[in-house]
């Protein structure tokens, strides 16, 4: 006899986990299937993690700078054991939460590889042997792996994917990170904030290529002086790996190929969802360029199954996922939530320095026909910024000069990413630029600048 | 502090009303729910309840005077807790609040006294000034609404309808708790919003436009003087903005019917059993529902700055009462069965005869038809009903000698229909296609119940 669900989530990350409280808060009765570990990539092997990585590698980078501060910092340096320990232990006590969560929820987590058998069928094979689910409703959340080179599988020896490069061993001393999204330049500036020689290689004309293009040549050129070496508009065409290192061939900007030997190679070029053997076929679940085929309310084309998160396309990031399927199970609890949409998803990157946005980029503001006008504001007449000693960044913003609506904001410097959030709101909530202008913001923050920028897209910033 | 109770809009385009009779006296005691009066606003006769609970201290305005503004005091009410011996005089109130700010005319009687918590009323200044800044110089009137009702909406949304003249109070909002955003004025633009139900006059010179009361020399010939109902000023300053702003062209075809009369037997021999008589007109609300369907850019509506292309066929059928001519709505009628839009029509028709229709129901349609075929009219040209697109008029079904499919000359019951378009927004060929359209959904008729 098959245990009988209102609803079974299939993978445990942000999409899943989440998914399956707001189930369990509207009365579902509900299990989750993980084949790994509670929390999903998020919490184990990507932002938590990572981001505790970032912090040491930022603490390291003031010790070294303590004279910036008038400060003394002898003989500093670290212990590559302890630092992944660290990230591990936070990763570890997150993954607990989840587990927390999910019995206060009283969630029946079932370990195992789950894959579709039938409409409302779900199978899990465990260590012993399989456990069968049955369920009106089901939600795949099964998440996205890193997409390997075609011609270089990752080895995690020389050739690693986010997760090797997570739980390094030894530290590279001339790394090659391949890829320059979010994920490739928070690893590159990771590495090069702890010492190593690092390279980025971007197929495409500019680095963090989703950004504003502002954003992108800042910070080409702001890590350039943190010594970074970037190569756009190039691509990698072979990699030889040898005992000790790697030999990687990479064709320039200029059509040239040239040759260079490297301790590591970090591949960040993409995710390929995880579609395969989950039984998709089975019921005739479209696809669309490997990505589960959703509505605004995560419905599949077969009535009772659904798709959130990485599985479903993007932006690939946790609070996408964990908003789609919120949604998704209110819909299926007979609520009526508003569609899923993506014009309000911000994006960040925690490499030092930060970047985040939300919106349209000026481009393409301008590329919709539009008539913009644009705020720029620097860190350097931010007094707050100044203080810090954190006084190289902008926030940018573009405004529909006939609405006043804020099309989108961009913001590069210490701290933006916990910023971003007050345009999301003011852009959720509909505002215009007037009462933007009307706010009071807090003195001395960097959020002040937030301000400034609004007011210089009307001509009226103060400050500069 | 007594309440003040103002005259209400019990419209989207109530811009004062008759007093028609008061049904409270003062002393009386009301409590909310309670109909103290009724009000005849431009297109029918309302009852307006009590909001608040208290004692009548004052009826500010007689019963039966006409041309009172929104927004003026008619009466003031005691609170329960007010103590009694403060019994404020009239002229007291209306000095505490003596300027007729745009907003105000909204608020009634309730609102006047809303708690600090209604924030997001109207009445911010804030957004009065973003209104008002963006708003045409014309003078357009502020939004209004029923009584009571506050109208939410995001600044952005505010915003866009100042900029398109577009009525606040006529759309509806699909933001949380009913808010009005951005994609609810927008509305048909992005197909997922609510159609915006109806805009204010398309050219911020409507006003203007409208008939000057010039002073006219009455002939020596004896005569009898009849007062303009409120109804009749309505359709009358309407009628002239849509024959002044908007250019009309006029498309007529000859329709054969016997199929569609022949499909109306059975049908309703079928449908009897229910209680339901579908009349011809019926379906033609159907033909011309799917029609606009069909041709899409004839389902439109003309603004100053963008088309309004709709996603469903709302119909507004012209009925004629004796206070003049109403136009209920039979909303979805692409997608209604023909029994539903028959039964809703007998009920829409009865009640715009008792003047007992609501507001929304004879507001937002996509299009309209008037059936002129019950007179006799062979043929006539319909003035459009602005912000709609096109009107379809349709006259009498009559048998006529009729060139036959094999050429041969015979009789058939034909009809004439004329379309007449927004020639701004619609051009001949697209109506044409529309008129097509609808004569082949006509002569076969099954068509239009796949
Ligand atoms: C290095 C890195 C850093 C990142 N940093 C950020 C960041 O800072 N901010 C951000 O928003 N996003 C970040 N992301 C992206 C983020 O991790 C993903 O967008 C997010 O995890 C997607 O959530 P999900 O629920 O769709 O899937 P996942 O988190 O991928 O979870 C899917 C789960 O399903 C399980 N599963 C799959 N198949 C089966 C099966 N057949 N049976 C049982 N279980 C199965 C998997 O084991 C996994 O636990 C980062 C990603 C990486 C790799």
């Amino acid at each position: 006899m098959a245990d009988t669900y209102d609803l079974i989530v299939l993978g445990s990350g942000p999409g899943g986990y989440v998914s399956a409280i707001r189930a369990a808060q509207l009365g579902l009765k509900v299990a989750i299937v993980e084949r790994e570990r509670l929390g999903g990539i998020c919490l184990n092997w990507g932002c938590i993690p990572t981001k505790a990585l970032l912090r040491t590698s930022e603490v390291y980078h003031y010790m070294t700078h303590a004279a910036d501060y008038g400060l003394k910092a002898d003989n500093v340096g670290f212990d590559l054991t302890k630092i992944v320990e660290r990230s591990r232990k936070v990763a570890g006590q997150l993954n607990a939460g989840v587990k927390g969560l999910m019995k206060k929820n009283k969630v029946t987590v079932v370990e195992g590889v789950g894959a579709l058998t039938g409409k409302g069928k779900l199978s899990v094979k465990q260590g012993g042997g399989t456990v069968e689910l049955e369920a009106k409703h089901i939600i795949v959340a099964t998440g996205a792996r890193a997409r390997d080179l075609p011609f270089a599988k990752a080895d995690g020896k020389r050739i690693w994917t986010y997760r090797h490069a997570m739980v390094p061993e030894e530290m590279p001393t001339k790394l090659l990170v391949i890829g320059s999204g979010a994920i490739g330049i928070e690893f590159a500036s990771f590495y090069n904030d702890m010492g190593a020689d690092v390279t980025v290689v971007e197929m495409l004309p500019r680095i963090l290529p989703v950004e504003d293009e502002e954003v992108s040549a800042f910070m080409e050129k702001r890590l350039t002086k943190e010594g970074i070496k970037i190569l756009t508009g190039a691509g990698v065409e072979k990699i030889e790996t040898g005992a000790a290192s790697v030999k990687a061939t990479i064709k320039g900007k200029d059509g040239k190929s040239a040759t260079e030997e490297y301790s590591h190679v970090v591949v960040a070029i993409g995710i390929v969802p995880n579609t395969e053997n989950i039984g998709l076929e089975t019921l005739g679940v479209q696809t669309e360029r490997g990505h589960i085929k959703v509505d605004g309310y995560g419905r599949t084309n077969v009535e009772g199954i659904y798709a959130i998160g990485d599985v479903t396309g993007a932006p690939w990031l946790a609070h996408k996922a964990s908003h789609e399927g919120v949604v998704c199970v209110e819909k299926i609890a007979g609520q009526d939530p508003h569609p899923f949409e993506t014009w309000n998803i911000p994006g960040c990157t925690y490499s030092r320095p930060q970047v985040a946005s939300v919106g349209l980029t000026e481009a393409k503001a301008k590329e919709s026909g539009r008539q913009v006008k644009v705020g720029k504001f620097p860190f350097i007449g931010n007094g707050k910024a100044i203080a810090l000693g954190e006084a190289d960044g902008f926030v940018k913003t573009v405004f529909d000069a006939k609405t006043g609506e804020l099309l989108g904001a961009h913001m590069v410097g210490a701290e933006v990413t916990e910023l971003i959030q007050g345009y999301v709101v003011a852009r959720q909530l509909e505002t215009t630029e007037h009462e933007l202008m009307e706010t009071v913001f807090a003195h001395p923050t960097l959020s002040e600048m937030m301000h400034e920028s609004v007011l210089g897209a009307y001509n009226r910033a103060l400050h500069i | 502090m007594p309440i003040e109770i103002k005259m209400p809009a019990l419209s989207p385009t109530m811009e004062e009303g008759t007093l028609a009779k008061w049904l409270v006296k003062e002393g009386d005691e009301v409590k909310a729910g309670d109909i103290m009066a009724e009000i005849e606003t431009d297109k029918a006769t309302m009852e307006f309840e009590a909001v608040d609970e208290g004692r009548i201290t004052k009826i500010a305005v007689a019963e039966g005077t006409d041309g009172v503004k929104v927004g003026t005091v008619i009466a003031l009410l005691e609170g329960e807790d007010d103590g009694s011996g403060e019994s404020t005089p009239a002229p007291a109130a209306k000095e505490s609040e003596p300027r007729p700010s745009p907003e105000d005319p909204n608020k009634t009687g309730s609102e006047a006294k809303a708690a600090p918590e209604d924030v997001e009323d109207h009445g911010k200044p804030a957004d009065s000034q973003v209104a008002g800044s963006a708003a045409p110089a014309s003078g357009t009137p502020a939004p209004q609404r029923a009584a009571g009702e506050r109208v939410k909406a995001s600044p952005l949304a505010r915003r866009i309808a100042a900029e398109r003249n577009v009525d606040l109070a006529s759309v509806s909002g699909t933001g949380p708790n009913g808010r009005i955003v951005r994609a609810d004025v927008e509305g048909a633009k992005t197909g997922a919003a609510a159609p915006v139900a109806s805009t204010a006059a398309p050219a911020p010179t409507a006003e203007a436009a409208a008939p000057a009361p010039r002073p006219a020399t009455i002939p020596d010939v004896p005569h009898e003087l009849t007062k303009l109902s409120n109804m009749r000023k309505t359709i009358a300053r309407r009628l002239t903005e849509s024959k002044q702003q908007v250019p009309h062209i006029y498309l007529t075809v000859d329709v054969e019917l016997d199929k569609l009369l022949k499909l109306r037997g059975e049908l309703n021999a079928g449908l009897e059993a229910r209680g339901v008589k579908l009349s011809v007109n019926d379906l033609l609300i159907k033909a011309l529902a799917v029609a606009l369907i069909q041709v899409p850019k004839c389902n439109v509506m003309f603004t100053p700055d963008q088309l309004v292309s709709f996603g469903r066929a709302d119909i507004s059928v012209a009925v004629s009462t004796p206070e003049g001519l109403i136009t209920p709505v039979i909303t979805e009628a692409d997608t209604a069965s023909l029994s539903s839009i028959s039964t809703r029509m007998k009920d829409l028709a009865a009640r715009a005869r008792d003047k007992k229709l609501k507001p929304e129901e004879f507001t937002g349609g996509t299009a309209s038809i008037s059936n002129m075929g019950m007179f006799g009219i062979k043929q006539f040209e319909a003035v459009i009903n602005p912000p709609q697109g096109m009107i379809l008029a349709i006259g009498a079904g009559e048998k006529r000698p009729w060139v036959l499919k094999d050429g041969t000359l015979g009789v058939a019951s034909v009809m004439s229909a004329t379309g007449s378009f927004d020639h701004r927004a619609i051009d001949g060929a697209d109506g044409a296609q529309l008129m097509q359209a609808f004569k082949q959904l006509v002569e076969n008729p099954l068509a239009m119940l796949a």
